[in-house]
């Protein structure tokens, strides 16, 4: 709990990122930043500043080379690689700018896959589930299609559905509407923002888009793998 | 079904003519290493068959093994005085109390013995001369231990009973002196005796050697041609079950102490070919099925390679490099099995085209067939091995699978 009655999920205290090599590159540097339930945060900057980097340190895809990170209260960054596979599962929940569905599957099976995967629900209910999510986002009829049969916005709300399908505690978008036309991405944006405000999620969102940006609550700005600005969308 | 397996299942259906292609492999494999296994194994039985078939299983000699301790040494084992130059007691050759060693082996179960008295004797025909090897046998006793009552063209073995001064040779012998059945000849022994015997029978083994230089005649006349009334120089055994042979051998020469040799003493030599003609074929049809699992290991290395981005997706989901290496393991092992139920199949299809075959030899008169093996032992190793060797061959594109890092795969895709 902070000061302020709101619940903390996310944590991460000078995080620092570097890639050794025969030219080390650092990628996040010293970032320090605490995300509350029901924020949606968009984080922007120039491309190769890091927002990506810093998002999948956030979303525990990467290990930061210093620093801590918790996640739900439970600092994450002593965990095993097992450890960690299970939080994203159960809390996680990530939406890329390419729709990354596995292309052999139907919508409704890729939608289905987390839920097989953590095996909390019985078959019949994951099935439910995975329908009832598809449905909210308007994709009731489309559940026996392949993704390769979908048109590029309808991909990016299979890749939502699929991100919700464990009930997370944050959802991780990487440029969720990079790939869309502008109708689509208005229409992730509203879905995205739905989440937050009416599901009380919590979204994370790297975005270059400031139409996008300014559906959030909180713009975090990047220069040079440093958080440069933090703060509240200037209304 | 495993999440795991179900994307395995997946991955294979979605590129059926690969899949085909690493199955074929191994079903071809497996329905090789079986027929090659089979005709290999078939021929050695038939090999061994023939063996086992046409000798005695075992033959007890009038020989010991090692040669007898002199009383001398006997008596003084740890003697200062070494006695050299001592000649062993000259003995009638054969072997002493035959009879009651026959009644002895006769009690084993199992097992049918005859006592053969042979020694070499020399025809005369018409002014030629030939010697070869005469048997004394008991005819009612031979049937039970040799097939070469079979062997036997013209007349029959029980005519040396009915007739005791008959004689069977080999019908080579007969063609080579211009001898026919019934006719007369002039029967010679080493120790002076010579009769005049009647042609009672011919036999065709096949073998020249026994053809042109072999006789059978009564036990008992060949006793009295070789003065050795009452001695038998072999016996020779058959048993029901002839792998039997070295075991009971060495309980018989224990018991009588003459030397027992079993047909596996006597064909060490042939047998120890027989198994490094298996360890050669072995490496061979083994060698296809090392080449299919290159195949194997090549799709699945593509699958790995094209699916980078599933992976990563897998991974950012929450599945473990456990998880990821399970999926392309199960792939190995799916077309492995699978493989090896259609290699199964197409192998005993082979096994019986193969065993109808017939080939016509000219000269021979009996069609020659080809021996197959059917036993399931060669199918189960065949299988096994396939099956390893598939799972062995995903095991590396697997591994690799599992260690991809998803912002690797992320990072070159945003």
């Amino acid at each position: 709990m902070n000061g302020d009655g709101a619940v903390e999920v996310l944590r991460a205290e000078h995080v620092t990122r570097e890639l050794t090599g025969e030219v080390p590159v650092t990628l996040v540097k010293d970032a320090s930043l605490a995300i509350n339930r029901g924020e949606f945060v968009s984080i922007m900057g120039p491309s190769g500043s890091g927002k990506s980097s810093l998002l999948y340190l956030l979303g525990l895809l990467d290990m930061p080379t210093s620093g801590k990170i918790w996640l739900d209260g439970e600092e994450v960054t002593t965990l095993t690689e097992r450890q960690i596979a299970r939080i994203r599962l159960e809390k996680l929940g990530f939406v890329f700018q390419f729709h990354f569905l596995l292309v052999e599957f139907t919508v409704l099976d890729n939608v289905m896959l987390p839920m097989t995967k953590l095996g909390r629900l019985p078959e019949k209910e994951q099935r439910e589930r995975a329908e009832a999510l598809l449905a909210d986002l308007g994709m009731a009829d489309q559940l026996r299609k392949r993704p390769d049969q979908l048109s590029g916005g309808q991909r990016q709300r299979v890749a939502i559905a699929r991100a919700l399908a464990n009930d997370p505690l944050v959802i991780l978008a990487d440029e969720p509407t990079g790939n869309l036309d502008s109708k689509s991405s208005a229409n992730v944006r509203d879905i995205l923002s739905e989440l937050v405000h009416d599901g009380n999620k919590t979204v994370l969102a790297v975005t270059h888009d400031p139409e996008f940006a300014r559906a959030g609550d909180r713009q975090i700005h990047i220069v040079d793998g440093r958080i440069a600005t933090d703060g509240m969308r200037p209304d | 079904m495993p999440l795991t397996l179900k994307i395995a299942v997946t991955h294979l259906n979605s590129r059926r003519r690969q899949t085909l292609m690493s199955l074929l492999g191994v079903m071809l494999g497996v329905a090789f290493f079986m027929a090659v296994s089979s005709l290999m194994r078939g021929s050695e039985q038939d090999f061994i068959k023939r063996l086992v078939d046409s000798a005695p299983h075992i033959t007890v000699s009038d020989e010991f093994r090692d040669a007898p301790v002199q009383p001398a040494v006997k008596q003084f084992p740890d003697g200062a005085v070494a006695i050299s130059n001592v000649k062993p007691k000259t003995e009638v050759r054969g072997i002493r109390g035959y009879k009651q060693k026959m009644a002895y082996i006769e009690n084993i179960p199992g097992v049918r013995v005859a006592p053969v008295l042979s020694g070499q004797i020399i025809l005369t025909y018409a002014g030629k001369e030939q010697g070869v090897l005469m048997n004394g046998v008991v005819p009612e006793l031979m049937s039970g231990v040799s097939d070469i009552e079979e062997k036997i063209v013209a007349g029959n073995m029980q005519a040396l009973s009915s007739n005791p001064n008959g004689v069977i040779i080999g019908r080579a012998l007969a063609r080579k002196m211009n001898l026919g059945m019934d006719d007369n000849i002039t029967v010679s022994s080493p120790v002076g005796q010579v009769r005049t015997m009647k042609i009672v029978g011919l036999f065709e083994t096949g073998a020249t050697a026994i053809d042109e230089g072999q006789a059978y005649v009564l036990l008992k006349r060949a006793q009295v041609l070789l003065d050795r009334p009452d001695r038998a120089n072999m016996l020779v055994m058959q048993l029901d079950d002839p792998y039997a042979s070295r075991e009971v051998a060495a309980r018989i020469e224990k018991h009588i102490g003459y030397r027992s040799r079993s047909w596996q003493e006597a064909s060490e030599s042939l047998l120890s070919v027989l198994l490094v003609r298996n360890i050669i074929m072995y490496s061979v049809v083994s060698a296809i099925l090392v080449v299919a699992s290159f195949g194997i290991y090549n799709i699945i290395s593509t699958v790995v390679m094209e699916k980078r981005r599933d992976i990563a997706i897998l991974k950012s989901m929450g599945f473990t490099a456990r998880d990821v290496r399970h999926i392309f393991l199960w792939e190995g092992t799916i077309i492995g099995l699978m493989g090896s139920v259609g290699g199964l199949t197409l192998g005993y299809g082979l096994i019986w085209v193969l065993s109808t075959l017939r080939f016509q030899v000219p000269g021979v008169s009996v069609p020659i067939e080809m021996p197959v093996y059917w036993g399931l032992d060669q199918a189960l190793i065949a299988c096994a091995f396939a099956a390893l060797s598939a799972m062995g061959a995903a095991y590396f594109p697997a591994r690799k699978a599992g260690l991809v890092h998803p912002v690797d795969i992320l990072r070159g895709q945003a």
